[in-house]
């Protein structure tokens, strides 16, 4: 199914009818396609293909056929239907609908995320170096009071959230 | 199927419909985005610049400074 999404993404012909023939074979013989003939597909851009759905009509068919060139009116709902099949393969609401690929796609996207967390795990034990002494928990102390002591940002940024009467993190 | 006859959809105009929806809908959301922007962030930052300002004594606050005892130039 997803072949034939791709394929009918590459260019306006599909790969060839049979691909395309699923729940909705009428009896149509597929013989091997001449890819440099019309082809019939099934796009939302392209409504009214180059070729009808079913090129080999059966025997009742073939008589249907006949029927449509009398008045419209002496069909039966059924045999609408079955005009309607011999032109078209999916109509649009079939050939619209979601499917679950989606699940597949966040799925698997996440999937490999967390594979990568494992990799970066190795690598941060394996590979590595230790991290620089300006992270110490003194150095960072002592860093953050001298930039308290410059008033780093005093209007709305670091040292505005401090209380300098108090000597604390404001609330 | 449906016994009595469908209501005939909309045959012309569609894609002129769906252009004005869209324009409309940008420009509310451009606009809409702006406004927030303007009174979420750049008017409360006005504000606190002002209210900083308004009683600040440079002075005091290089004291202050130089009490911590940051500067190499003024100690």
């Amino acid at each position: 199914m997803l072949a034939t999404r791709v394929f009918s993404l590459v260019g306006k012909r599909a790969l060839s009818t049979s691909v395309c023939l699923r729940a909705h074979a009428h009896g149509s013989v597929v013989k091997s396609d001449d890819f440099a003939l019309p082809s019939y597909v099934d796009r939302r851009d392209y409504p009214l293909p180059d070729v009808a759905h079913v090129k080999h009509l059966s025997a009742s068919q073939k008589a249907l056929k006949e029927k449509e060139k009398q008045p419209w009116s002496n069909l039966s709902l059924d045999e609408k239907v079955e005009l309607y099949r011999i032109k078209f393969n999916e109509s649009f609401a079939e050939m619209k609908r979601g499917t679950n690929e989606w699940k597949t796609v966040v799925g698997g996207a996440l999937f490999f995320m967390g594979f990568t967390a494992l990799i970066i795990i190795w690598e941060k034990h394996y590979v590595y170096g230790p991290i620089p002494h300006t992270f110490d928990e003194d150095w960072v102390a002592k860093q953050t009071k001298r930039m308290l002591d410059m008033k780093v940002s005093p209007v709305q940024g670091f040292s505005a959230k401090w209380d300098y009467d108090k000597n604390e993190w404001k609330k | 199927m449906a016994s009595s006859a469908l209501a005939k959809p909309q045959m012309r105009g569609l894609l002129a419909r769906r252009l004005r929806i869209h324009i409309v809908g940008a420009v509310i959301v451009a606009l809409g985005a702006a406004t927030l922007y303007k009174f979420g962030v750049a008017e409360p930052r006005k504000k606190a610049y002002a209210d900083f300002y308004r009683n600040y004594d440079s002075m005091k606050d290089f004291e202050e400074m130089r009490k911590a005892g940051i500067f190499q130039s003024a100690k």
